[in-house]
């Protein structure tokens, strides 16, 4: 492991039980990363992304192998928002440390001004998802761990929040993993793809996007995604034909 | 409480206390069953004397002190056994037993082993009502969300804050009816522990009131503090549960 991350993960093997013996799910997944970066990891839906970030977050111990996480505040989104229903949008934010001058700037940057009142049921989906990624980057955490943070979002909403994403690595210093089934999304905001293939899911790719460049429209993107689709095609966007593994 | 709610309540309270007094006229027996004037004068008077209210009073601190023991007890390890299966597998034997000794004998055995004093009386009360207690909130602790046991978790929430803001509000339908029933259990409870074994509160009245065969005086005593356990239910428990409920409106 490199000596100098802050983020080192090694699992050889990770199974679950089942009917008849255990079910393996992942095997052979090492990465490691720094503050500042973004690392995505990329797989369809069901291939194991889940497991990997409840291991890094040491919610998940019954695996062969070891993970050494940085020291300090965690921000965590997981993939459905898990507000606490009896407290308010503020309760939520102030119960993991959010000051009201933070509590209200980061509300704001989320197109949420004036919602610290309200209870969760008063929210959408998509405003409690983005109330999830606020109560994650309050405190500047030395690494985000987010689930699948953009799904069910409108592409603005999730262009904001990607900034917000990207903020928080960039001028915080904060490392950030996150999941995605998009390619197109770990594109945008990923320093580095991590790509999980076959059953057990292993890790495939560890691509640094750099040369793909960073906008949506850059010269070489097409390129460098065709030639991961070429590799991959399950991260095609279209939906996999019926029967299909 | 809408207003049509709080009409049919009088109304069939009124009809109550009609029957009660019809029942007493047929029955033509004031020593048997005295009519509600009759109730009312010897509360009347009892309260005059002072007897009544300190009888009350003594029993209402019984009542409350053996409620707060079974209450904070019994959710306690109800919690521990809702959490952990081997503290349940340990647990679960005592509590069998524990539900299914007769009140008689708790209440026996305080007074023979501890004496005939306060101390034994609440802790004979609190013995015999913990366990519902207990039941009611294991059931509350099992059905905890996990995903709200991680948040708590990765954002290393400390144990006062995890208690207050995550584990309290979840539990709180279970302590809701853990407390109602418990109320109503504790308060018959005490007075057969001081029938038994004490020399004043509601209970002793009650004994010497038997003695004398004195109906009246005994409905007097019954329905006084019946309506004050209903106040204390009306006024502390009930808004309680409407406010730690108020997010799932």
């Amino acid at each position: 492991m490199p000596g100098d991350a802050e983020l080192a993960v090694r699992i050889g093997a990770k199974s679950y039980p089942a009917a008849g013996g255990r079910r393996a799910v992942l095997r052979d997944v090492a990465f490691a990363g720094r503050g500042g970066e973004i690392l995505a990891l990329l797989a369809p839906s069901g291939s194991g992304k889940t497991t990997i970030l409840r291991i890094v977050l040491g919610l998940d111990r019954e695996f062969e192998g070891e993970v050494v996480r940085p020291e300090g505040r965690l921000g965590v989104m997981f993939q459905e928002p898990r507000l606490l229903p009896w407290l308010t949008v503020a309760g939520n934010l102030r119960l993991v440390g959010g000051t009201a001058a933070d509590i209200a700037g980061l509300l704001a940057a989320v197109g949420l001004a004036g919602t610290e009142t309200l209870h969760p049921k008063a929210l959408s989906l998509g405003m409690a998802r983005r109330v999830a990624l606020v109560r994650a980057l309050l405190g500047k955490p030395r690494m985000l761990v987010l689930d699948e943070p953009f799904a069910s979002l409108d592409p603005r909403a999730a262009g904001e929040l990607a900034a917000l994403v990207v903020r928080a690595a960039r001028r915080d210093g904060a490392l950030v993993l996150l999941s995605t089934h998009d390619l197109d999304q770990g594109l945008g905001i990923a320093d580095r793809l991590l790509v999980l293939a076959g059953t057990p899911a292993s890790l495939a790719a560890d691509c640094p996007t750099s040369q793909a460049g960073r906008a949506p429209n850059a010269p070489a993107r097409p390129h460098f995604k065709q030639k991961l689709l070429t590799r991959f095609p399950f991260l095609s966007a279209e939906p996999a034909p019926e029967g299909a593994p | 409480m809408s207003g049509a709610a709080a009409r049919g309540r009088a109304l069939s309270l009124a009809a109550f206390v009609g029957l009660w007094w019809g029942a007493a006229l047929i029955a033509r027996n004031p020593a048997l069953l005295p009519a509600p004037p009759a109730v009312l004068g010897f509360a009347w008077h009892a309260t005059l004397s002072g007897a009544m209210p300190r009888n009350i009073a003594i029993t209402s601190l019984r009542v409350a002190a053996a409620f707060v023991i079974s209450m904070l007890a019994g959710s306690a390890v109800g919690y521990i056994a809702g959490r952990s299966r081997r503290a349940d597998t340990l647990i679960d034997p005592w509590l069998v037993i524990l539900l299914n000794l007769p009140v008689l004998v708790v209440v026996v055995l305080c007074y023979i082993w501890i004496g005939l004093n306060d101390v034994a009386a609440v802790l004979a009360v609190a013995l015999v009502k913990m366990p519902t207690v207990m039941v009611t909130v294991r059931e509350g602790a099992r059905a905890l969300d996990p995903g709200f046991d991680e948040l708590a978790s990765v954002y290393r929430l400390a144990w006062r804050q995890r208690l207050r803001r995550i584990v309290v509000p979840q539990l709180a339908p279970y302590l809701a009816a853990a407390g109602r029933s418990g109320l109503s259990i504790t308060w018959k409870i005490v007075l057969i522990v001081e029938l038994l074994g004490r020399p004043n509160g509601v209970g002793f009245a009650l004994d010497e009131l038997f003695q004398t065969f004195d109906v009246a005086g005994i409905l007097a005593y019954g329905f006084a503090f019946a309506a004050l356990m209903l106040l204390v239910e009306g006024l502390l428990l009930r808004p309680w549960e409407s406010h730690a409920n108020a997010w799932r409106r």
